[in-house]
C-alpha cells in the first residue's frame, strides 16, 4: 500500500506540474456545469441553453458537478456564475478544475488498489505502473481535461468485484458508473449475461430471487439518478441530451476505427470509378456532420445509420456474449469487457479517440497474466497512447506527449522483460504463477515454455517503427513537402494506422476468447 | 535492535515475493544504462513540465530578468561582431543587459541564436527584439536550455555515474545506483533555475560533472579542459576552482615528475583559454575589456537577500556603508581563501577521490558564504558535488537541499513558480524516500553503512544535528514561513522582514554544514589514505 501511495505521489506531481499546459475546451464545458448545476434548480438542468455546452452527461455527473461547485464557489464565486462566468479564464478556475481532477483520481487509486490487492508483488508493480502511471490517462485527463480517472476507478472496483465472485456489489457499482458517463453502457450487455448466468443460477427459486435481487439494486441506482428528472416529467429531455444522433458517424478528429478504412474504400472507389469514367457526384455532407439533412457522405457505398453500427457492435460482441452464457468466470470478466469496448470502439456511432482508453485501461489488469498478453499489450498500449496524439497538437505540449509515450514504452518493456526473463531459473516463480491462473489451457504454456522471453517479432517491430515513421511524416516531412496542401493528410494516416493496430487487438482478443476461454 | 529490523525486513521481504528483496529488481536488472535510460527520459520530461510555467521577468518590462539577458545575448552575438560583444556602442548599449559572462556563454548564445532565427527570425532581430515575447519564442528558449541539458548535462551525469560505479564508492545494489542518478537529476533547484526561472547553469555544471568524472578516472588533462570550458562558460565554476586546483596539484606531487606534471596540466589550462578568448587576444584592451566586463564589482558585495556572510551579518555590521567597495573586495578575497585553506590542505597533501568531491563540496561553500557577489542561485554549485555524494551523505542532501529550496523560495516566488516549487520539492522527498531506495529501507541497513564511512566523533555529531526532533521542528518553522511567506504581508516598517528571516535560517544551516563537511573531509584522510595507497599500487 505504501508503495502504491508513492506510485500515486509521483504521478501526482507531475500532474500538478501540467497544471499551466493547454487545455481543450473541455475545460470549459466542465466549467459551464459547475455553473449550471450551481446557479439553476434541478428542474432547469437538462433545458438551460446559455452556452453551447449543454449537459450532456448522465445525472450522477450532474450532482457530482454540484458537489464541486459548492467548493468552487467558495474559491471564486465568478467560476458558478452562469453568464459571467462564460469562458472564464482565470488562475482560480484553471486551477481548481485542474487539481479537482487530480484529486478525484483518488477513486482511480483506490480502484487500483482492490484490483491488484491478491496479485505477487512484481505484478503488482507492474499494473501500477500501466494504470497509475498511464499516459492516455494523463494526456486525457491532466492535460486535454476530463475526470476519467476518477470513472475508471469506478470501472476497475466493478471488474476487480466481479473478478473476486462479489457479483452483487460489482453490479451495483456498475450501474453507478453508468450513471456518471453512458458511454461504459456499450459494456453492459457483458455485464448483463454475466451476472444473469453467474449471480442468478442455482435452481429457479434461488435464481429468480437473485434476479430480483439485482434488479432491485440496479433499478435503485436509476431511480436514485434519473427519479428526480422522471418527477419532473424531463426524461426525455435528459435523453436527447444524453444521446446528440445529430452527431456524425466520426468525431472531428477521426477515431482509429473501422470507419476509417470504410470511408477510405469509398473514397478508393469513387476516385476508380471517376477514372473509369463514371460520373460519381461528389458528397456534399461530411461524415463529421452528422444526419442532418438527406445527403449521403458516401459517394459509393451505402450510407451508414446508428442502427447499422449498432447491429455491428452486438454482432461484434456476440461471440462474447455466447461465451460468456455458456460459461460465465469470474477471471475472464476483465477481458470480456475490454472486448466489449473494443467492439464498441472499432463499429460505434461518433466514437471519440479518447475512448481507446476504455480497451487499454482493463486490459492492464490482465496484461501480467501471460507472455502472449505482454506482447499484445505491449502494442495495444502504445497503439492507444498513439492514437491520442492528435489531441495534444500545440506545439508546446509536443516534447510532453512524445516523452510520455517514450517513457511509457521504456518502463512497458522493462516490466515485460522483467517478467519474462530468458533464463530457466526464474521460470520456477513463473509457473507458479501459472498454477494459480487455472485457465491457462495447454496450448498457451507450452508456447509460453518455448518462448519465454519477452520479445516482438518483426512483423511488430516493423509496425511500431511504422508509427515513428507516420508521426515524422505528419510532423516533419508532410509540412516539409507538401505545405498547406493536404492538411488533413497526417491526421488521417495517423487514425488509419492506428486503426490497424486496433484492429489487430480486436482479432487477437476475438481469438482468445473463441480459443481459450 | 539491529537485528530484529532485519528479521523483521525478511519476512516482510518473503511476504511480498521471496524471490527479489528490491522492488526496483524489474527496473534495474538491465544494467546502469538501462535504468540511466528511464531515469533520464522521466527528468527530461518534468523539465518540459516546468518549462510550461512562466521565466523570470515574464510580462514585467522594462527590464525583464534573466530570459531577457539570454535572449538579449543571442540577439547581440547574432547581429554583431565577436570584437564588438563586450564593448558599448552605439549598437550595444551594455546597460541593458550587456554580456557579462565569459567567450563560451556567448558562442552558446550564437549558436542558440542561429536556432531562434531559423524558426522566428523576429525574436532576435537587432534593437526591435527589445523585451520580444512570444508564444513561439518562449517554446525555441526552453528547447535550447532542454537541448543544452540533454546533450551536456545528461552525458556527464552517466559518465561519471558510470566512473564512480566502477570505482565501488558507492554502495554494490543496482537500485542504489539509480536512486544516486535519480538524485543527480532530479536535483529539484537545478531544474527551477534552468527551466524554470531561465539559465544555462546546466552547462557549466554539466561541464564541471563531466571534468569530476574524467579526474576520478585518472584522465587528468582531460579533466583540466573540461573544467577550463566550464570556467569560460560562467566564471561562477571559480567556486571549485580551489578543489580542482589542490587535488591536481596534490596528485602531481605525488608523481615521479612533479615539475613536468604541473607543466602539462600548466600548458593544457593556458593553451584552452587561448582559444576560447581567440578574438580577444589580438590586444590587451580587447581582453582586458571583456575581463572587466566579467567582474561586476560596481554590483556590490551582495544581491537581494542571499543567505551568505556578508548578506546576513549586514543586519548587525552595515558592510556597504563602513567599507569602500575596494576593500570589500580584498576582504571577502581573503575571508574565502582563508576559508578554503582547510579543504586545500587536506588535497595537497592526500589527493584521494572523496576527498576531493568534498574538497569541491567545501570550497563552493566558502564561495557561496564569503565571495563577492553571491547570488541565491550561487546555492546551485555546492548543490552538484552534494548530489554526487548522495550515497555517502544521504541526511546532509535531504537537509541542505531543503534550505537551498528554501533560500530561493523567495526569488522563485517572484517568478511566479510557487506551483513549480511545490511539485518538484514534493517529487524530491517522494524519490528521495522511493520505496526500496537506500533512504526507504528499513533503518537497520542505514546504520550500519554509516558506520563503516564514519568514525564515533562525526556519529556523535550527526546524531545530534538529523535528530528527528531537530529535524522535525526545523522542517515545521520552515513549513509555516512558507505559508506565512505566501498569505501574509509583512509590516511596512520591514518590508524585507520574511526574506531577512529566511535568510538568517538557511545562512545558520550552511554554517553549520560547511563545519561538518570540512571536519569530515579532514576525518577521511585518516584512514582513507592507506586505502588509496592500496588501490593505487594494485
Amino acid at each position: 500500500m505504501k508503495q502504491l501511495l508513492w506510485f500515486f505521489g509521483i504521478a501526482t506531481t507531475v500532474k500538478l506540474l501540467l497544471i499551466p499546459s493547454y487545455h481543450s475546451t473541455d475545460l470549459e464545458v466542465h466549467r459551464h456545469w459547475l455553473a449550471i448545476t450551481h446557479s439553476l434548480p434541478l428542474s432547469q438542468w437538462y433545458y438551460d441553453e446559455t452556452s453551447e455546452w449543454t449537459l450532456d452527461y448522465p445525472p450522477f455527473f450532474a450532482y457530482f458537478e454540484r458537489f464541486l461547485s459548492v467548493f468552487a464557489n467558495l474559491i471564486d464565486p465568478r467560476i458558478v456564475h452562469l453568464h459571467h462566468g462564460l469562458n472564464y479564464k482565470a488562475n482560480s478556475a484553471i486551477y481548481f478544475q485542474r487539481i479537482s481532477v487530480i484529486v478525484s483520481d483518488l477513486f482511480l487509486l483506490y480502484g487500483v488498489y482492490i484490483s491488484t490487492r491478491n496479485l505477487p508483488s512484481l505484478k503488482r508493480n507492474l499494473v501500477w505502473v500501466l494504470l497509475i502511471w498511464s499516459p492516455g490517462l494523463l494526456i486525457v485527463d491532466h492535460l486535454h481535461f476530463q475526470y476519467n480517472g476518477f470513472l475508471f476507478g469506478w470501472l476497475l472496483l466493478s471488474i476487480s468485484f466481479l473478478a473476486q465472485g462479489k457479483d452483487l456489489m460489482g453490479g451495483f457499482i456498475f450501474a453507478v458508473l453508468l450513471c456518471f458517463k453512458h458511454l461504459f453502457a456499450v459494456a453492459a450487455p457483458v455485464y448483463f449475461v454475466y451476472l444473469l448466468r453467474h449471480y442468478c443460477r442455482g435452481g429457479l427459486v434461488r435464481g429468480f430471487a437473485r434476479l430480483s435481487a439485482i434488479g432491485a439494486v440496479v433499478v435503485a441506482v436509476f431511480a436514485a439518478a434519473y427519479g428526480p428528472f422522471v418527477y419532473h416529467g424531463q426524461i426525455q429531455q435528459v435523453i436527447r441530451h444524453m444521446f446528440p444522433f445529430g452527431r456524425g458517424l466520426c468525431h472531428a478528429y477521426w477515431a482509429p476505427n473501422f470507419w476509417v478504412f470504410y470511408i477510405m474504400l469509398d473514397k478508393g472507389i469513387a476516385f476508380l470509378l471517376r477514372k473509369v469514367g463514371f460520373n460519381i457526384p461528389t458528397p456534399v455532407a461530411s461524415f463529421t456532420g452528422g444526419l442532418v439533412g438527406d445527403a449521403s457522405p458516401f459517394a459509393v457505398l451505402p450510407r451508414i445509420t446508428p442502427m447499422t453500427t449498432f447491429i455491428m457492435v452486438l454482432l461484434a460482441l456476440s461471440p462474447c456474449l455466447f461465451k460468456t452464457w455458456r460459461d460465465p468466470r469470474p477471471r475472464l470478466i476483465a477481458r470480456s469487457v475490454a472486448y466489449a469496448y473494443t467492439c464498441g470502439f472499432l463499429f460505434g456511432w461518433h466514437v471519440h479517440e479518447k475512448a481507446s482508453l476504455h480497451i487499454s485501461i482493463p486490459l492492464a489488469l490482465v496484461a501480467v497474466e501471460s507472455l502472449e498478453d505482454a506482447k499484445h499489450y505491449f502494442l495495444l498500449s502504445i497503439v492507444s497512447c498513439y492514437s491520442l496524439f492528435p489531441l495534444l497538437y500545440e506545439a508546446q505540449e509536443y516534447p510532453i506527449k512524445v516523452l510520455l509515450l517514450l517513457l511509457h514504452t521504456i518502463l512497458m518493456w522493462f516490466c515485460f522483460s522483467a517478467l519474462f526473463p530468458k533464463n530457466i531459473a526464474a521460470k520456477g516463480s513463473l509457473q507458479d504463477d501459472k498454477k494459480s491462473t487455472q485457465y491457462e489451457s495447454k496450448g498457451s504454456s507450452r508456447t509460453a515454455a518455448e518462448k519465454q522471453r519477452f520479445e516482438l517479432g518483426w512483423v511488430a517491430k516493423s509496425y511500431l517503427l511504422g508509427v515513428v515513421v507516420v508521426e515524422i511524416w505528419g510532423q516533419f516531412l508532410h509540412p516539409y513537402l507538401l505545405g498547406d496542401k493536404l492538411p488533413f493528410l497526417p491526421l488521417m494516416l495517423i487514425s488509419m494506422y492506428c486503426a490497424i493496430g486496433i484492429v489487430y487487438s480486436w482479432i487477437w482478443q476475438l481469438k482468445w476468447i473463441i480459443i481459450f476461454s | 535492535m539491529k537485528k530484529k529490523g532485519e528479521m523483521k525486513k525478511v519476512v516482510k521481504d518473503k511476504l511480498n515475493d521471496g524471490e527479489h528483496d528490491d522492488p526496483w529488481w524489474w527496473l534495474v536488472q538491465k544494467g546502469i544504462k538501462s535504468s540511466f535510460l528511464c531515469v533520464s527520459v522521466f527528468a527530461l520530461f518534468v523539465r518540459v513540465a516546468v518549462g510550461l510555467h512562466p521565466y523570470s521577468g515574464a510580462n514585467t518590462p522594462p527590464k525583464f530578468g534573466d530570459y531577457e539577458a539570454q535572449r538579449h545575448w543571442m540577439e547581440i552575438t547574432l547581429n554583431l561582431p565577436a570584437k564588438d560583444w563586450y564593448r558599448n556602442s552605439s549598437v550595444n548599449n551594455l546597460s541593458y543587459w550587456g554580456l557579462d559572462y565569459p567567450p563560451l556563454t556567448a558562442y552558446q548564445s550564437y549558436i542558440h541564436g542561429v536556432f531562434l532565427k531559423t524558426f522566428d527570425p523576429d525574436s532576435v532581430a537587432l534593437f526591435s527584439s527589445r523585451g520580444y515575447e512570444s508564444y513561439l519564442g518562449k517554446l525555441l528558449m526552453r528547447w535550447t536550455v532542454l537541448s543544452s541539458d540533454v546533450l551536456i548535462f545528461f552525458p556527464a551525469v552517466l559518465y561519471f555515474v558510470l566512473v564512480y560505479r566502477s570505482m565501488r564508492l558507492g554502495m554494490g545494489q543496482n537500485s542504489d545506483v539509480a536512486w544516486h542518478i535519480a538524485m543527480i537529476l532530479l536535483n529539484p533547484c537545478l531544474i527551477l533555475i534552468d527551466h524554470g526561472h531561465f539559465q544555462y547553469n546546466c552547462i557549466s555544471l554539466g561541464l564541471t560533472l563531466a571534468a569530476i568524472a574524467a579526474a576520478l578516472s585518472q584522465k587528468d588533462l582531460v579533466a583540466s579542459v573540461l573544467y577550463c570550458l566550464a570556467l569560460n562558460h560562467k566564471q561562477m565554476s571559480a567556486y571549485f576552482a580551489p578543489a580542482f586546483f589542490s587535488y591536481l596539484l596534490g596528485k602531481c606531487l605525488k608523481n615521479k615528475n612533479p615539475v613536468l606534471e604541473v607543466a602539462k596540466l600548466g600548458l593544457i589550462v593556458v593553451g584552452t583559454f587561448a582559444v576560447v578568448w581567440w578574438p580577444y587576444l589580438h590586444s590587451k584592451e580587447a581582453a582586458l575589456a571583456v575581463l572587466s566586463r566579467l567582474a561586476p564589482f560596481e554590483r556590490g558585495i551582495y544581491e537581494d537577500y542571499v543567505a551568505n556572510f556578508w548578506c546576513t551579518s549586514s543586519v548587525l555590521v552595515k558592510w556597504k556603508k563602513l567599507y569602500t567597495t575596494q576593500s570589500l573586495r580584498t576582504l571577502s578575497l581573503a575571508a574565502t581563501l582563508l576559508t578554503c585553506l582547510p579543504s586545500m590542505v587536506q588535497q595537497v597533501l592526500a589527493p584521494s577521490s572523496k576527498g576531493f568531491l568534498y574538497a569541491l563540496l567545501n570550497s563552493s561553500f566558502s564561495f557561496y558564504l564569503f565571495s563577492f557577489q553571491v547570488h541565491e542561485k550561487s546555492v546551485l554549485l555546492p548543490l552538484l558535488p552534494l548530489t554526487l555524494l548522495a550515497l555517502e551523505e544521504r541526511q546532509s542532501l535531504l537537509w541542505l537541499t531543503h534550505f537551498a529550496m528554501f533560500s530561493m523560495f523567495p526569488l522563485l516566488h517572484r517568478d511566479k513558480l510557487v506551483l513549480a516549487y511545490i511539485a518538484l520539492y514534493a517529487l524530491f522527498i517522494l524519490v528521495y524516500f522511493a520505496p526500496g531506495g537506500p533512504c526507504g529501507r528499513c533503518n537497520s541497513s542505514k546504520t550500519r553503512d554509516h558506520s563503516q564511512t564514519t568514525k564515533r566523533g562525526m556519529e556523535f555529531i550527526s546524531s545530534i544535528a538529523f535528530h528527528p526532533l531537530v529535524m522535525g521542528f526545523l522542517g515545521l518553522c520552515s513549513l509555516i514561513l512558507h505559508v506565512i511567506y505566501l498569505t501574509m504581508r509583512p509590516p511596512n516598517k520591514y518590508p524585507f522582514l520574511f526574506e531577512a528571516v529566511i535568510m538568517l535560517i538557511c545562512f545558520s544551516q550552511f554554517v553549520l554544514f560547511t563545519l561538518y563537511f570540512n571536519s569530515k573531509q579532514w576525518m577521511l584522510s585518516k584512514h582513507l589514505t592507506s586505502k588509496d595507497k592500496q588501490k593505487k599500487i594494485i
